[in-house]
């Protein structure tokens, strides 16, 4: 009987015992995963997470910040409709965004080819081309408020010396039939170097052999840009497209530096209300309410992004 | 200055291309304009303001105006807005490397309860503009008291979401059985990642530090929500306040804009080696 029990726990207590230092193991590689992710995560729990979380309640509470806060249901959302500075604000979003992204995507495609083949000085040209996207937007923008001066800008008077009459001189950021058309001229030059690399990693990424094929079946160069190069770079075309529409929908700097929203409403985007909204009129749940409306419009761009990556690696699986 | 590897020339002897004219032609003309406003910036901010709109345009200035140069230090704290935006960026691009390539290799490398969840609370974050909790953001600083103080924008801009997903891309695409035959040499954890995983990935940590670098000394939006006391501005806020302050002063204006440049052109001139790799190997081109 002894023996047998005996047997029985040395039985049980060895694999017990491997058991406990297995789960030893195991919670202390637990607390090494949790110890890296720690410093990074508590911050980024406190000052993103929280305030993310925050948002979305305080669109639905009335609040200028000192005064206690007040539960409005609907109010801020119902707002949206009859608030006239909103419709200019989400309208111009739009033009602004629609204008942008297909003039940057095709100005940085040109750019990309041109700077994909082998000329001399190639890489001093591509530094030039991206160098506008790092530039410090308050310098620049200075110089592009500038040299579109309406009245003595190099811009306008070059235009005067074409022959254009001076009562047809554009406006530009002055004048609110000019003054997107300013913006939009503006984020094109700044944006276009940052996705002219992204297309260049593109263009590297296409097998040289498919351009054999085609010089052997004597296609033009027209016909390999529109039958290879462009669907070829499908992926990062799309991926662009999603980018810019995000950034586009998210402008503010550059308008508040060279137009502050004017003349009257006609540059006047979201963020720009957003931010009137919050740190001038202090009306915190109202601007929460139209960053909500931002958030769904930014919401619905990254869904179509995902659903459209993963067809794409289903396809390629 | 080179963007990518020069791929070797070599092109057999043939009759005047035109079509290379054509592109030689073109990228001159688009790099000029591309030019233009620097040059103009250059040009005006050794000039005197009356010179600068005068036309046609005088592009090197027959007497340089150096003493803008020296004008804008006295005439505005500038000195004190490059020591502000400076101590700002070397702090947050610090933490950002730092805290995102330790976060990112638990996430790529190793196995604990709710990783996947943790990760997929930063990547929801991802595509969340700024702006939309910039508003609770700042009321949360005003609460823990760090409205018009620059650990208010430290905290803000050191941990994203962004670097810990472009460093965990990156890390995925080093190979387990390094880390694999690290540990049973006895190496830890924190040594992997020091001694290991940090080495190889110069592409990713360039990228990030160019982005983290660029955004902090570029931020408008932030330092002009936080700061309203003109001993913290950073530089941008500084040189927005100096044209609304002296709005005809071109030739300061333009030679303040000019210092603001600078470090940034430095930084990237001494990165992009590693930039456009980079982009391309951390997922950033889709």
């Amino acid at each position: 009987m002894s023996s047998v029990t005996e047997q029985m726990t040395d039985a049980a207590a060895t694999p017990a015992r491997a058991q406990v230092s297995r789960r030893r193991r195991k919670i202390r590689n637990m607390l090494t995963a949790y110890s890296f992710i720690a410093p990074n995560f508590i911050g980024f729990a406190v000052f993103t997470l929280g305030p993310i979380i925050f948002a979305f309640v305080l669109a639905f509470m009335h609040w200028d910040g000192n005064n206690p806060i007040k539960f409005a249901g609907l109010d801020n959302f119902w707002r949206l409709f009859s608030d006239r500075a909103f419709h200019a604000a989400f309208w111009n979003t739009i033009i602004y965004t629609g204008f942008t992204v297909p003039l940057t995507l095709v100005c940085s495609l040109g750019l990309a080819i041109l700077l994909n083949q082998k000329i001399f000085g190639r890489n001093f040209f591509r530094t030039v081309a991206f160098f506008p996207y790092v530039a410090s937007l308050v310098a620049v923008a200075v110089v592009w408020n500038m040299i579109f001066n309406p009245d003595f800008g190099p811009v306008n008077m070059i235009l005067y010396n074409l022959g254009v009459d001076p009562q047809n001189l554009p406006g530009w950021a002055a004048d609110r039939h000019w003054a997107m058309v300013t913006v939009i001229m503006f984020s094109v030059w700044k944006m276009m170097g940052y996705f002219m690399v992204i297309y260049l990693a593109g263009l590297q990424g296409i097998s040289s052999e498919l351009y054999e094929a085609a010089d052997i079946d004597g296609a033009s160069a027209w016909q390999k840009f529109w039958r290879i190069t462009l669907p070829q770079l499908g992926p990062t075309t799309f991926f662009v497209s999603v980018i810019l529409t995000i950034q586009s929908f998210k402008v503010f700097d550059q308008i508040y530096m060279i137009t502050q929203g004017g003349p009257g409403t006609s540059t006047l985007v979201l963020v720009y209300h957003i931010y009137n909204e919050a740190f001038i009129s202090w009306n915190l749940g109202y601007s929460s309410m139209v960053a909500l409306v931002l958030f769904l419009l930014v919401l619905v761009i990254t869904i179509v992004q995902f659903r459209w990556t993963m067809e794409r690696e289903e396809n390629a699986a | 200055m080179s963007i990518a590897a020069e791929a070797p020339l070599k092109r057999p002897r043939r009759r005047v291309n035109w079509g290379l004219i054509a592109t030689y032609a073109i990228v001159i003309v688009l790099t000029l304009t591309m030019l233009a406003p620097f040059v103009w910036m250059l040009s005006a901010s050794l000039k005197l303001d009356r010179d600068v709109f005068a036309f046609p345009i005088e592009w090197i200035p027959s007497h340089p105006r150096w003493e803008n140069y020296i004008d804008i230090w006295t005439k505005i704290p500038l000195g004190l807005f490059v020591y502000n935006t400076t101590k700002l960026t070397v702090i947050v691009t610090i933490l950002q490397l730092v805290t995102s390539s330790f976060a990112a290799y638990a996430f790529a490398k190793l196995r604990f309860p709710y990783r996947n969840a943790l990760f997929l609370a930063y990547i929801a974050t991802i595509a969340m503009p700024w702006q939309v909790y910039m508003v609770p953001q700042f009321l949360l600083m005003r609460e823990l008291g760090l409205n018009n103080t620059h650990l208010a924008l430290i905290c803000l801009q050191a941990f994203t979401a962004f670097g810990v997903f472009l460093m965990r891309q990156f890390f995925m695409s080093i190979p387990d059985e390094l880390c694999e035959a690290a540990r049973i040499d006895g190496m830890s954890e924190y040594g992997i990642w020091w001694r290991i995983m940090l080495p190889l990935s110069m592409p990713a940590l360039s990228t990030l530090t160019i982005f983290t670098f660029v955004t902090t000394w570029n931020d408008f939006l932030g330092p002009l929500i936080y700061l309203t006391k003109t001993e913290l501005k950073t530089i941008q806020i500084g040189i927005r306040m100096f044209i609304t302050q002296y709005t005809q002063e071109y030739g300061l204006i333009m030679a303040a804009s000019i210092v603001s440049l600078i470090p940034v052109l430095l930084v990237f001139l001494a990165l992009q080696r590693f930039f456009v790799e980079g982009i391309a190997s951390t997922g950033l081109k889709g």
